[in-house]
């Protein structure tokens, strides 16, 4: 690790600081990090004048950087640490660079290269997903299997999902998504900077102000330009409710997956009308226009502050009373317990964020190891549990709804108000590099950016915490009853979208 | 002339009785609910409809629905509603009816694997299992009632001087009798706890899935079905507690259909108080009715010489 530069979140650094190894010692470097307990925040290929390069952002406690120049092929990490799987996976698809040795190459997203070279999967993009791929499949006389989606029932977003099933019983779940790729990434590289907020939004759309705000962040960083504490508030507001809003209505789905329906009632009820806080703060019920670069674009007024207030004092006590209801079921209790555990350590092995993480022991939380806006001076209490199943990823999403509103009372006694806004010029500094983080209500979201030497966006990378989950959500299907697959879903809620990009 | 008023009464009114469990449930859920009348509406609006079939499909398919519904009819034709005498009835009846509804259910899961769906292959697998469990106290407690009443059919079983009554001598036995049949209609109706007829989730279905495939008409024959056959167990219920006599046609009718509406609310209260259960606890839950029925046939032994 000691090759590897150490930085901090949204910080700008010059391209030229960050570490060029060789590439084995680039790949022995992240293997070390990665053995002493270390997460990969971004790992991704991109291309400068011609040449393909590797760069790796990694998390302990400290964010560390370094890069490499890609080989076409390489001798995979994920031979040596699973937490690099789905990276390796999408680099051999974005830039036809191989991972060689890597235990389970297939496509992450179903789309043609950008550099042309031969596809590493052997693909015919012509075909439709999932195209001529050979699914995993179980042999046996007793195996049966059961292929669900694109196309569901309800309201969701497409992904197909392949069960190997004894009876009741599932063996493996194979999830292949990608059927909602819009190609963000090169889409962020190619518009005008006006633009780039508008589209950012839209990356997941219930993850509104977490993608907003990283992009925000990381342009303010590139660009130099502050932002005044009153917007910092309403941004740190912002992302609180957006939180509370998607743990409200996700407890409730979860227990009208078990057919408990009075809870789902109340709880879709209430969500509503957090939505409708996010509207008298940002204008918007989903956050959309309201953090832009260089504060937020509607300024918080004590009219506001106290419909806020009054509100939260009014739903509070509502949800407390709810969350008491659904957790408090015997019967709800019986369907929660000890089902779709997925251990510590294999949490640890495919690098779980957000709820999920914390649910399986991961103590990980953004917003207390990378700070931002006003978290660095707020009292985050994670909650954190070990058991891993489905009762866990609902407590805590309980608790930090409790806890969320706690953050918010904080911040609306805090006298500051927002500067009114005004769009500026910006200007990204050329051959430059940062990374910004934020705990999304999902898990750590992560948006990065490359700048050449005019000061254009090279590179533009996104990540959303779904990228990290889904492999957790197969694992939790393990020898667990295939009518709880639904169960296990919405205790995860994955995003698709934000996944496929 | 009772008989068939009664008969057709039934009819008429099986479909608007669910709606009062969707009531009870939006009850507790603190909302409006739909209109009582829904059921009706939804018939309607199938009736209307075309039936779409599947190119995969063959004849088996088309005569789920048919053979389902006039198999639930079947019961009512056979069981004394309210008082009057049935319309059809002899000795041993019983026995036929519960198989005939067994044949209806053979040709709905016919139907469900004909389509080659995995899931509703899936659903079929566990209607056909969870079933099978239940038929075992149904027949617990036609045992149990042939030894109080010396009779095998659902007229003499509720005749006026059977002693198939919570009013007779046996009540303790009938307690036990009520709670098991309350359960066999939850599972052979497929409510909470074992199934969940509001949920959109495939993979967690077991009656819903099966019929996932059929349309317009053919999904309506199979709705009525499933009502006449709610109704029936309900009836069935009713009759066991039938604690007042009323020699009036009238007033008996009256009684036994608010009592038979009691039951479809506690339906509803049940589905509102409790979540479902694991898949793999519903065969547990399943036998617990047998047990009981089981444990009131060995106090027979004693109690009738």
């Amino acid at each position: 690790m000691d090759k590897l530069l150490h930085i901090q979140n949204n910080e700008k650094i010059s391209r030229a600081d960050i570490p060029h190894l060789p590439f084995p010692a680039f790949r022995q470097q992240l293997l070390e990090c990665a053995a002493a307990g270390g997460q990969i925040v971004q790992f991704f290929a991109y291309e400068d004048h011609g040449i393909y390069k590797l760069i790796a952002v990694m998390r302990t406690d400290k964010l560390y950087v370094g890069s490499c120049d890609a080989p076409d092929s390489f001798a995979s990490l994920t031979v040596e640490s699973e937490k690099f799987h789905m990276f390796e996976r999408e680099i051999g698809e974005q830039y036809g660079l191989k991972a060689e040795g890597h235990p389970w190459l297939k496509m992450v997203r179903y789309h043609p290269n950008y550099s042309g070279k031969k596809d590493v999967f052997g693909n015919d993009y012509n075909q439709e997903i999932p195209g001529n791929y050979p699914y995993f499949t179980v042999e046996g006389e007793t195996v049966h299997e059961v292929a669900v989606g694109p196309v569901h029932a309800g309201i969701i977003e497409p992904g197909h999902f392949r069960f190997q099933c004894c009876g009741e019983r599932v063996f493996h779940l194979e999830i292949q998504l990608g059927y909602q790729h819009r190609g963000i990434e090169k889409l962020l590289q190619t518009v005008p900077m006006k633009r780039l907020p508008i589209i950012a939004e839209t990356i997941a759309g219930d993850t509104t102000i977490g993608h907003g705000l990283c992009q925000a962040q990381a342009i303010e960083a590139l660009a130099d330009i502050q932002v005044d504490r009153g917007a910092k508030i309403v941004r740190t507001i912002a992302l609180e409710l957006e939180r509370i809003a998607n743990h409200i209505g996700d407890m409730g789905a979860l227990s009208i997956d078990v057919a408990f329906n009075p809870p789902a009632a109340f709880f879709g009820r209430i969500r509503g009308e957090y939505l409708n806080l996010s509207q008298i703060l940002g204008g918007n019920r989903f956050g959309r226009g309201l953090v832009r670069v260089g504060g937020v674009t509607l300024v918080m007024g004590e009219e506001q502050k106290k419909l806020l207030r009054d509100k939260l004092d009014e739903l509070t006590p509502e949800v407390e009373h709810v969350g008491k209801l659904i957790f408090s079921a015997p019967s709800v209790n019986g369907r929660f317990d000890q089902t779709g555990t997925v251990t510590q350590e294999n949490a640890e092995k495919i690098g779980l964020v957000g709820y999920a993480g914390r649910a399986s022991g991961l103590e990980y939380d953004a917003r207390v190891s990378f700070p931002t806006e006003c978290y660095g001076e707020l009292p985050v209490v994670s909650a954190l549990k070990t058991v891993g199943d489905v009762r866990s990823r609902g407590r805590i999403r309980y608790n930090e709804v409790i806890n969320s509103t706690r953050l918010i009372y904080t911040l609306l006694d805090t006298k500051q108000e927002a500067k009114p806004y005004a769009p500026q010029e910006v200007q990204l500094a050329p051959n430059s590099f940062v990374v910004s983080i934020n705990e999304g209500w999902r898990g750590e979201v992560s948006h990065c950016i490359l700048t050449d030497e005019k000061g254009a966006i090279l590179r533009y990378k996104v990540k959303d915490p779904s990228f990290h989950n889904w492999t957790g959500l197969a694992l939790s299907l393990r020898d667990e009853g295939i009518s709880d697959f639904p169960l296990c879903n919405k205790s995860f809620n994955l995003s698709y979208c934000g996944f496929d990009l | 002339m009772e008989s068939i008023f009664s008969f057709c009464f039934a009819i008429l009114i099986a479909p608007l009785l669910p709606a009062v469990i969707q009531k009870t449930k939006a009850f507790f859920a603190g909302k409006q609910g739909p209109p009582l009348l829904i059921n009706y509406y939804t018939l309607i609006k199938l009736f209307k409809k075309g039936s779409v079939y599947s190119t995969s499909t063959s004849f088996v398919f088309q005569m789920g629905p048919v053979v389902g519904c006039a198999t639930s009819l079947m019961m009512l034709l056979f069981f004394p509603l309210a008082g009057a005498a049935p319309i059809f009835s002899f000795h041993g009846d019983v026995l036929i009816l519960f198989y005939l509804m067994g044949l209806g259910r053979f040709f709905t899961i016919l139907a469900a694997l004909d389509t080659a769906s995995p899931f509703e292959g899936m659903g079929a697998a566990r209607e056909a299992f969870f079933s099978t469990l239940a038929e075992a106290t149904v027949f617990g407690i036609l045992v149990l009632f042939y030894r109080l009443s010396g009779s095998l059919s659902f007229a003499e079983f509720f005749s006026s001087t059977s002693a198939i009554t919570l009013s007779g001598t046996h009540t303790a036995l009938l307690v036990l009798v009520f709670i098991a049949l309350y359960i066999v209609m939850l599972t052979e109706n497929s409510r909470v706890p074992v199934d969940d007829p509001a949920t959109h989730l495939e993979l967690t279905m077991i009656h819903e899935v099966m019929i996932l495939d059929h349309s317009g008409p053919d999904l309506a024959l199979i709705e009525l079905g499933a009502w006449f056959k709610l109704l029936f167990y309900s009836a069935f219920l009713t009759r066991i507690v039938d604690l007042f006599h009323f020699q009036n046609f009238w007033l008996s009718s009256l009684y036994f259909y608010a009592v038979v509406t009691f039951i479809y609310v506690t339906i509803g209260t049940v589905e509102s108080i409790t979540a479902r259960l694991k898949m793999n606890m519903v065969p547990k839950f399943i036998l617990t009715p047998f047990a009981l029925v089981f444990f009131a046939t060995i106090l027979t032994m004693e109690l009738i010489k």
